[in-house]
């Protein structure tokens, strides 16, 4: 479903905040894959994500979804096929619209293009309300709101709703549910888990929890340095402890430490 | 004689009600301060006076509001495809349009409309020589308004408001912000020239002059009006624009009443909007001190 071939991305390069944050990122996800994704801060996760997002254009490398080149396709084009999630759960909705406004705005992804001046129909209104109800947080009855209104883990609901509402060929979840209150990120989580398994969304998800990152989907990947330095999954994945990838982890950042520590000896 | 003042202070607040409508879609759906409008007005104006004086006022009322759409247009390329930040773009425009509103009206700083048909004369025919200004402009403006907060509950006018409320969203729902806020920006302009082309017809003249200061007393008007209506909806929006444009002129006539020199307008207006703007960190600090103060009343018992 989605393969990225040998992604590169340096940032400022050539100046003294040079940072490499994608070297030769290689990843292929098969329909249906949810991977996990690990590793410390700054090891280029979120970059990654980004690169396939479209923030940014990579500087070498392919991206190809569902067997269609999207490496140099701008961000709105590629988010008709890809949703995203982000720590902030004010980041993914309006706050001064309505709870149906916004659901209207995803919903544009199915809508075909020169509809602009059609309204929210009867039909597209039942359908936001029977997806809300779904959630099992009463916003049905709640859709003329502004989603201002609305806590962090709801709106956090909502958005995962929303990316979800048109099935995306793939979901970018980047640490959705870190920003929440434990019972609501367990909720917010259980939900994520029922959608993705259902419709069978191919998913990758950044996580800094080292046992969700084992038991959630099929594959765990740890990321460092700008590259993929792990990637388990079926036999392997199933045999592996939360310790033994705290080791992988550890014997990776102590790598890093290391690197930094002949670095300073040097410059003395 | 008050009453014929009152008359004309109305007309005239629904005429500068489309500045305040264009600035509600620009500063506060897209949240963009547009200041292309100064220079928007005079060309539409200048426009429509132009196209009327060769005997079409109608088409130049169109006329003035493509020409304001063109306007927007630039600072909109500007802005979102050579990433010049909003405002100056809108400077660069304003400054670029004072030479081509000279050109517009023959390198003449007023250009009269002497023994010419306007709109307002036809509409004389219709609707009486006591009423057809008042008529002709509500009619105009609450048309607009009307049509304004409509095309803001479509798709397209979904994904306008959802740019200025968080455009990290837009882009992440298949919205291109580029094309939006062009859209938008070509809206608001068309909306602030046409209110220059009805004024010009209205007032049977042109000049370089009309559009200093306009941004500011539509964003003056369009506050005064959320004053009234809170802020919300889209309705809300248009209402506080169209009664906030004629509050402004009402009480303008009331200033003049009282003898203040027309100048010192623009100084009020400056302040109104200045306080407006500022209100919430104003109140802030206010409620801030309170509990200071009383923070220390209560040590000292």
């Amino acid at each position: 479903m989605l393969t990225v071939t040998n992604l590169s991305k340096t940032f400022n390069p050539g100046t003294i905040n040079e940072k490499k944050a994608l070297q030769n990122v290689s990843l292929h996800l098969e329909a249906g894959d949810f991977a996990a994704i690990v590793g410390s801060n700054g090891a280029g996760k979120s970059t990654l994500f980004n690169a396939i997002a479209g923030n940014f254009f990579a500087d070498e490398g392919r991206i190809l979804l569902d067997g269609r080149d999207i490496t140099f396709e701008k961000e709105h084009r590629r988010s008709r096929q890809i949703g995203r999630l982000f720590q902030d759960p004010l980041r993914g909705t309006a706050p001064h619209m309505t709870i149906e406004e916004n659901m209207a705005l995803a919903w544009l992804r199915a809508s075909k293009v020169g509809s602009g001046f059609s309204c929210i129909t009867a039909k597209e209104r039942a359908l936001f309300r029977e997806k809300l109800a779904r959630l099992g947080l009463g916003l049905e009855d709640r859709m003329k709101q502004p989603v201002g209104l609305l806590s962090g883990g709801q709106r956090q609901a909502l958005t995962l709703l929303m990316a979800t509402l048109v099935t995306p060929k793939l979901l970018l979840l980047d640490e959705h549910t870190a920003a929440l209150d434990p019972a609501t990120a367990e909720k917010v989580l259980a939900l994520t888990k029922e959608i993705v398994a259902e419709r069978r969304i191919t998913c990758l998800m950044i996580t800094h929890n080292m046992q969700s990152a084992l038991e959630l989907g099929n594959r765990t990947l740890m990321m460092d340095h700008g590259r993929i330095v792990l990637d388990v999954g079926g036999a392997e994945r199933a045999k592996m402890t939360v310790e033994d990838l705290l080791d992988a982890f550890r014997e990776n950042a102590g790598r890093a430490m290391n690197n930094d520590r002949i670095l300073l000896s040097t410059v003395e | 004689m008050t009453a014929m003042l009152l008359q004309s202070a109305v007309e005239q607040g629904f005429i500068y009600a489309l500045v305040a409508l264009a600035l509600y879609l620009s500063y506060r759906v897209l949240d963009i301060a547009d200041l292309t409008t100064d220079g928007t007005f005079v060309l539409g104006s200048a426009v429509s006076a132009v196209v009327a004086a060769a005997g079409h006022p109608a088409l130049g009322l169109v006329l003035a509001f493509a020409a304001g759409g063109a306007a927007g247009f630039v600072t909109a390329f500007l802005h979102t495809r050579m990433k010049v930040q909003a405002i100056l773009a809108g400077i660069i425009t304003m400054t670029g349009l004072y030479t081509i509103n000279l050109w517009t009206m023959g390198n003449r700083a007023d250009l009269p409309l002497l023994k010419v048909d306007t709109v307002f004369t036809w509409a004389a025919g219709v609707f009486g020589a006591q009423w057809n200004k008042l008529i002709l402009a509500a009619l105009i403006t609450v048309g607009v308004g009307v049509l304004l907060a409509l095309f803001l509950k479509t798709q397209l006018g979904l994904s306008i408001r959802a740019t200025g409320d968080n455009r990290d969203m837009v882009s992440a729902s298949s919205i291109d912000p580029a094309f939006t806020i062009t859209v938008g920006l070509c809206i608001a302009n068309g909306c602030t020239a046409l209110s220059g082309g009805v004024l010009a017809q209205y007032q049977m003249s042109s000049s370089m002059s009309l559009g200093t200061g306009v941004v500011v007393i539509g964003l003056a008007s369009l506050i005064i009006g959320e004053m009234f209506t809170r802020r919300g909806g889209v309705w809300r929006g248009v209402i506080a624009a169209i009664v906030g444009s004629i509050v402004y002129r009402v009480l303008m006539v009331f200033a003049l009443r009282t003898s203040a020199n027309p100048s010192n307008l623009k100084l009020i207006s400056a302040v109104i909007v200045a306080v407006a703007i500022s209100w919430p960190a104003l109140s802030g600090w206010v409620r801030l001190t309170k509990r200071k103060l009383a923070a220390r009343g209560k040590e000292e018992v």
